[in-house]
């Protein structure tokens, strides 16, 4: 059942501390470079997130970061690193695990006017402390007539992980992309993850940050623009990341590099796929998005999470709505199987999308049109 | 600081019943008429109540059972890392070696009516109930012969006809839940109590402490054990609990500081805790344990602790040591006997992990089996709708 991921994907260890050793993943491929023509310096996404919260941290004292071994233990996932002997115990706080609790007084501390990060080891865990996120935090700027602004990041990783079984592998894009006061971002890149963490922690409104553990040891090309302590990226702003005329293809986080990859297979079948960078899932760009299916008249959407109320149907919704007398053939779906996360490979493999269903898919949306 | 260091006060046989006749009893393993006084290593301290007391009858043969069942366990946890480190093993694999004594203490005090809920850290518990190396081995590799065919992993282990129910992954959620099957248990008006597992970590988890006070309010035969093993993943724990002594942690509710690296402290507090339970609702066990192993395996666990810490409890107070020096102080075997029976559990661990490993991989379909009881022909998808459906069974 491996076999084909393995052919197509690079094997490379990643240096994931305290959560498991994840065997694969995927490099960055070559359209992912065409904007960096200029580039001159590869940096992992790791980095570009531990680097944003450096320098957010030099910028403004009010910022402090909280959470379970973010502090001693440098980051359970090492995205922290640093940043307790350059900032000391009060800004960089460890935390016992009691997620409800330190959620909660983070949200109290905004309001008070500082600028908690919040760091769930995993967004599995933000599930102790929903009800913070949404009634404490996502409502008050709204409950308030404007007087209490909420400026807070809830960050770590999400998504399907590897080999961890049901409780510690979903997506949660959705979940929170459905609450009106939260803003939901969700990078990619390491360009995506310094400019758009730099952006969350500058915004006056709660951010939900979702990372994917997986990319965290992948190196992409940064321009010195990226790495000038100033670069901020819109919240709220999609990125075409290949251009194409054929079908559009719109993914978030992990699913960007399954969806590059997948437009360069379609390349050789003739296919010239373009390719939506979310990056926000809420505010979600549907500009971007009508733009682009009106260009190509075909939509694919790529997400790990569950399909019903999900990304993709949202996405597909937005388009019907707006830009149904341009689709050439049925909007296309792909997304996690129905299924709690299976812990055996074989299953696990089924459970969320591979490379193949989208090409499968992308070429349905293509040819179905007639 | 963390971990206060235990002399090595170990081995304090009180007295010995009818010492003359149990040499001719051999095969020592059978013996289980001769009567053993033995002395728990440390006083039990009590929050509370008054704690049961420190001399402990036992037997030649429950001695040798603790002593094979103890190193079968901490055979199968070495296995376990090398099957991780060898990739057959995937994801988190969280070890207790160390901490063996908890799960047989408690065994030996209860019946399999009594339930378990634990967290990660559950593949010996799993055995303590009964279950079986092979179940064992396949649920980590995968295999379709494990005890949850190969779909939780090695954090949801579970066996329902022994009333063990798993195999947690959110830190402290198992404790409401073990108060739940303890009310069960009093609504049914069953003479069963539950016994939830729980680290100092999970120990400060605000859902605890709610469960708790219903427990308290309502009398469940609830029973918190908290397996003290002194750090929750990196965090010592008094860097996560103003107050690290757990077991006065209920407040209002009693609790006994144990010996949890001595399987017969472990045993009379259960049974102490079990009967106080029935009679009069919950009580908290605090065990104070300690885990050999990094979190899970890729925590080296040398980072937030010395070696010599790791060391000095390893020669100090392990749970097996402790039971091989009762055996050969009371002459119960020899130590080329005890070797054997070592060398015979690493041969059953091989054996079973070599008949695991002939277990195939749950079918592709197995995808959606199980996620309800109930699916009422609803239809389920695969990533791609269009290519993959399935009608619920
Ligand atoms: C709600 C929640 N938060 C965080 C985690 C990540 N996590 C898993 S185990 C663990 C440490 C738990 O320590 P402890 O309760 O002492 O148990 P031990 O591992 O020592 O047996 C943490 C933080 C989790 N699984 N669930
Ligand atoms: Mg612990």
């Amino acid at each position: 059942m491996l076999g084909i991921i393995k052919q197509k994907v690079g094997a490379r260890g990643l240096t994931a501390p305290v959560f498991g050793d994840y065997m694969q993943k995927l490099s960055p491929v070559a359209s992912a470079m065409r904007d960096f023509s200029s580039a001159t310096k590869k940096m992992t996404v790791r980095d570009a997130l531990n680097s944003a919260l450096d320098e957010e941290m030099a910028a403004d004292s009010n910022v402090f970061v909280m959470g379970e071994e973010v502090g001693e233990y440098q980051g359970a996932y090492k995205i922290t690193k640093g940043l307790l002997d350059k900032y000391g115990p009060d800004r960089v706080v460890d935390t016992p695990i009691t997620e409800a609790g330190f959620t909660g007084i983070g949200v109290g501390a905004a309001y008070h006017g500082l600028k908690p990060v919040i760091e769930f080891m995993t967004f599995n865990f933000s599930m102790q402390a929903i009800d913070h996120i949404i009634n404490s935090a996502a409502k008050s700027n709204y409950m308030s007539g404007g007087k209490i602004n909420v400026p807070i990041v809830f960050r770590g990783p999400n998504g399907a992980a590897a080999g961890v079984g049901a409780q510690h592998s979903q997506c949660y894009g959705a979940w929170y992309g459905a609450i009106p006061g939260l803003k939901v971002l969700v990078p990619y890149s390491s360009e995506d993850a310094r400019g758009l963490l730099k952006a969350a922690i500058r915004d006056p409104d709660p951010v939900v940050f979702l990372e994917n553990e997986i990319l965290y040891g992948d190196s992409f090309p940064v321009s010195q623009e990226v790495l000038d302590p100033n670069f901020c990226l819109p919240i709220g702003k999609a990125k075409i990341e290949r251009q194409g005329k054929d079908v559009t293809i719109t993914a978030y986080s992990k699913m960007v590099g399954f969806a590059l990859k997948a437009a360069e297979i379609l390349e050789k079948d003739g296919i010239n796929a373009e390719v939506i960078n979310l990056r926000s899932i809420r505010p979600l760009d549907r500009d971007t998005i009508n733009d682009s299916v009106r260009k190509t008249n075909r939509l694919v959407t790529v997400e790990e999470g569950f399909r019903q109320h999900g990304v993709g149907a949202e996405i597909c919704a937005s388009v019907v709505e707006d830009s149904f007398n341009y689709l050439d053939a049925p909007v296309e779906r792909i997304a996690g199987a129905d299924v709690p996360t299976p812990y055996t490979a074989n299953l696990e493999r089924l459970a969320f999308p591979q490379i193949e269903d989208i090409v499968r898919a992308t070429k349905r949306a293509c040819y179905r049109s007639g | 600081m963390a971990l206060a260091r235990r002399s090595s006060n170990l081995l304090k046989p009180l007295s010995t019943a009818s010492s003359s006749s149990f040499l001719n009893r051999r095969p020592f393993s059978t013996d289980d008429s001769t009567t053993i006084t033995i002395e728990t290593s440390v006083p039990f301290t009590g929050h509370n109540c008054e704690p049961p007391s420190r001399s402990i009858d036992t037997t030649p043969k429950e001695l040798m059972t603790f002593f094979t069942d103890m190193a079968l366990m901490r055979r199968m946890e070495i296995a376990a890392d090398s099957l991780y480190k060898s990739k057959l093993i995937r994801g988190f694999c969280h070890l207790y070696d160390g901490q063996e004594a908890v799960s047989i203490g408690m065994e030996a005090a209860i019946t399999k009516k009594d339930c378990i809920i634990t967290a990660y850290r559950d593949h010996c518990i799993f055995l303590g109930r009964g279950g079986t190396l092979l179940e064992s081995f396949a649920e980590l590799m995968g295999r379709q012969a494990g005890c949850s065919r190969g779909k939780g992993g090695s954090m949801h282990f579970y066996k329902k006809d022994a009333c063990f129910f798993g195999g947690h992954g959110i830190v402290g959620a198992q404790v409401p839940l073990g108060c739940g099957l303890a009310f069960a248990q009093k609504y049914r008006k069953e003479d069963h109590v539950t016994f939830t597992m729980y680290g100092d970590g999970a120990a400060n988890q605000g859902q605890l402490f709610e469960a708790l006070n219903m427990a308290a309010l309502w009398d469940l035969p609830a029973i918190l054990v908290c397996e003290n093993n002194h750090y929750g993943m990196g965090t010592a724990e008094w860097r996560a609990a103003k107050s690290p002594a757990y077991y006065k942690r209920g407040d209002y509710v009693p609790g006994l500081k144990v010996d949890g690296m001595d399987a017969f402290a472990v045993k009379q507090a259960c049974k102490f805790a079990k009967e106080h339970a029935l009679k009069n609702g919950p009580i908290i066990l605090e065990m104070d344990t300690y885990r050999y192993h990094g979190h899970s395996m890729s925590d080296p666990g040398s980072t937030y602790r010395t070696r010599d810490e790791i060391s000095g409890v390893r020669q100090e107070r392990d749970p097996i040591e402790r039971i091989r020096k009762l055996i050969l102080a009371h002459d119960i075997a020899t130590e080329k006997e005890l070797k054997d029976i070592e060398k015979l559990a690493r041969k059953e661990v091989d054996e079973a992990i070599a008949k695991a490993k002939e277990s195939p991989m749950p079918d592709d379909s197995e995808l959606f089996t199980n996620v309800y009881r109930k699916g009422y022909g609803v239809e389920s998808f695969g990533a791609d709708r269009k290519e993959v459906r399935a009608t619920l069974p």
